[in-house]
């Protein structure tokens, strides 16, 4: 058995249940994400289309997060899901660092590195991940990639040709595929992030990475001085303008 | 591109998308590898001179070299666990070990090089001052393993070369970033740990032998030049891949990291290899302490621009 995803993004219409779905199964902390919906305008007024492209961890053949982590905290299941051991995960970030995707984020509760999963603990139990049952398009199409009857193998075959896979050229072998997709839509270099064009907010790029007080010093310091998740309540973010915020994190990075 | 400028009709733009991290890897993996390449360095310079001079000619060299590398070693390891989510987990690399991870065989092997470097300084020191603690049994102890420190030293020679190299391979591994690619980087790991090394040694060298200053001037030349060399290969010529190209955007005119890319090839190189050039024909104490002063400074701008330019694109 070896579990796939797919997704159709012709039929995708950029609701983000599925994001939402998976920030609540999965209790993602705020600023993580395991699975987001990307907003990519195309052309120019009044000749514009937008797409929306699902992205989350790929679960990789050849996973070069798996391949980098130092501690096997990151691992594969015998249904070929990529799973994280968080409770032996030393947070040093070299899956961040390998992931091609960038579908790997620090999580700034528990300090160590996580990601979509693809819902292990659901399939465990015979359910689908969160995101497919939640998608009202059925957009998302998850089984075995290896078993020809499953839903996932007859639509791989019914749309063979426009079948992608994102960075092919990485030889990872993605077990994530996607329906209608471009190189724009799946290539990340081939749209800008301008600032100002952003929907809803202008935060571009995280200011720190997981707790920032994570550090030793934090760690003997922080019974005397505070705890470490103070700012990261729901109320400061409630609280924190977004364009002062935007403003000042947008110099750290990004394709200008 | 400002607000009110046309964006083309095959232009692509995120008009919404979550934060994207940035920097993964920022200063303290900088200085991990700038501290990792002094330690490894003086190793690898000091055998070469052990090699082609005597003892005598360089009189501090025995216990200020491993000195020297444990306290930078120790510098490496200190921010290596700080930069660590879950520095107390450490502890993990050692007790499950994932050998495929270049992580895992580095933090071994770093440890053991530590480990021997650590027993080579102690006895050292305790041979230097023999007057220090002089009744302390561990003391009394050490000066009598000058034996073991000459057995030790070819395996901390031999160490040193993988030691200073696998932090190449770590970023080999690094999949998602284009621009580390492992042949050149393992040379270029192994140049900076000869040219912080020389670096080092000239900043202690001043009772040392003509011909021995000679020598470090000569390491130092050779690697800034070579190490250049291949900044500057990769700077004109590395167009092959779109990430690269792209990478290397923020480093050519324009990018936001052209200052320091040129500071750092200025400072760590140019003006290093000037200077020790002439120095081959006259020894100038002023002017090399001052070579060695800058190239260390421009290693460590040089690596912490290379390590953050290819975490700036986005990768999804």
């Amino acid at each position: 058995m070896k579990l796939g995803f797919l997704v159709d993004l012709n039929l995708c219409m950029g609701c983000k249940g599925c994001e939402i779905a998976c920030k609540v199964e999965n209790e993602v902390p705020l600023s993580s994400w395991r699975l987001r919906v990307k907003y990519i305008d195309i052309g120019t007024f009044p000749d514009t289309s937008r797409s929306f492209t699902p992205l989350r961890c790929n679960h990789c053949e050849n996973a070069p997060c798996e391949r980098i982590c130092p501690v096997s905290a990151l691992h594969y299941l015998p249904n070929g899901i990529v799973n994280v051991d968080s409770s032996r995960c030393i947070g040093c970030a070299g899956c961040m660092m390998a992931c091609p995707y960038g579908a790997i984020y620090m999580d700034p509760e528990s300090n160590t590195a996580d990601k979509c999963t693809y819902c292990a603990h659901r399939i465990e139990t015979g359910m689908m991940p969160a995101c497919v049952v939640a998608c009202p398009v059925e957009a998302n199409i998850f089984g075995d990639v290896e078993d020809e009857t499953s839903h996932i193998s007859r639509y791989i075959m019914e749309h063979q040709g426009s079948v992608q896979v994102r960075k092919p050229e990485k030889h990872t072998n993605p077990k994530h595929f996607y329906v209608g997709g471009g190189n724009q839509t799946l290539n990340p270099l081939a749209h800008e992030r301008i600032e100002g064009y952003g929907l809803f907010n202008n935060i571009t790029h995280l200011d720190t990475l997981g707790d920032p007080h994570h550090s030793i010093l934090d760690r003997f310091l922080t019974p005397i001085f505070g705890g470490h998740n103070d700012h990261l309540k729901n109320e400061s973010f409630v609280d924190m303008p977004n364009d002062v915020e935007g403003h000042e994190s947008h110099e750290e990075g990004g394709h200008h | 591109m400002d607000h009110g400028s046309v964006i083309e009709a095959t232009h692509a733009v995120v008009t919404l998308d979550v934060a994207l991290p940035g920097i993964i890897w920022g200063w303290m993996i900088t200085l991990n590898m700038w501290a990792k390449s002094i330690g490894t360095g003086v190793i690898l310079v000091g055998a070469f001179l052990l090699y082609r001079h005597k003892k005598e000619d360089m009189p501090n060299l025995r216990w200020l070299m491993p000195l020297i590398s444990f306290i930078a070693l120790n510098v490496f390891l200190l921010f290596t666990l700080v930069d660590l989510h879950q520095p107390l987990r450490m502890v993990n690399i050692f007790l499950h070990p994932h050998w495929t991870s270049a992580i895992t065989v580095g933090a071994w092997m770093a440890s053991l090089f530590t480990g021997l470097i650590t027993l080579m300084a102690a006895i050292a020191a305790a041979n230097h001052f023999p007057d220090a603690l002089r009744h302390n049994p561990i003391a009394k102890a050490l000066r009598g393993m000058n034996g073991l420190y000459e057995a030790v030293f070819p395996f901390v020679v031999f160490l040193a070369f993988p030691v200073t190299m696998y932090t190449a391979i770590i970023m080999a591994q690094s999949s998602a970033r284009e621009l580390w690619a492992a042949p050149a980087e393992v040379i270029q790991m192994l140049l900076a740990a000869f040219m912080v090394g020389s670096a080092s040694f000239i900043l202690i060298a001043g009772s040392w032998s003509k011909e021995a200053k000679k020598d470090l001037a000569m390491v130092l030349m050779l690697s800034v030049l070579f190490s250049f060399l291949m900044y500057m290969g990769e700077y004109f010529f590395s167009y092959k891949a779109a990430e690269v190209e792209a990478t290397l955007a923020y480093i050519h005119s324009g990018g936001s990291y052209n200052v320091q890319f040129w500071s750092a090839m200025i400072l760590g190189y140019i003006i290093p290899f000037f200077i020790a050039f002439g120095s081959l024909k006259e020894d100038n104490r002023i002017l090399m302490k001052f070579a060695a002063i800058t190239t260390l400074i421009g290693l460590y701008l040089a690596k912490s621009t290379w390590l953050e330019i290819p975490q700036m694109i986005p990768l999804s």
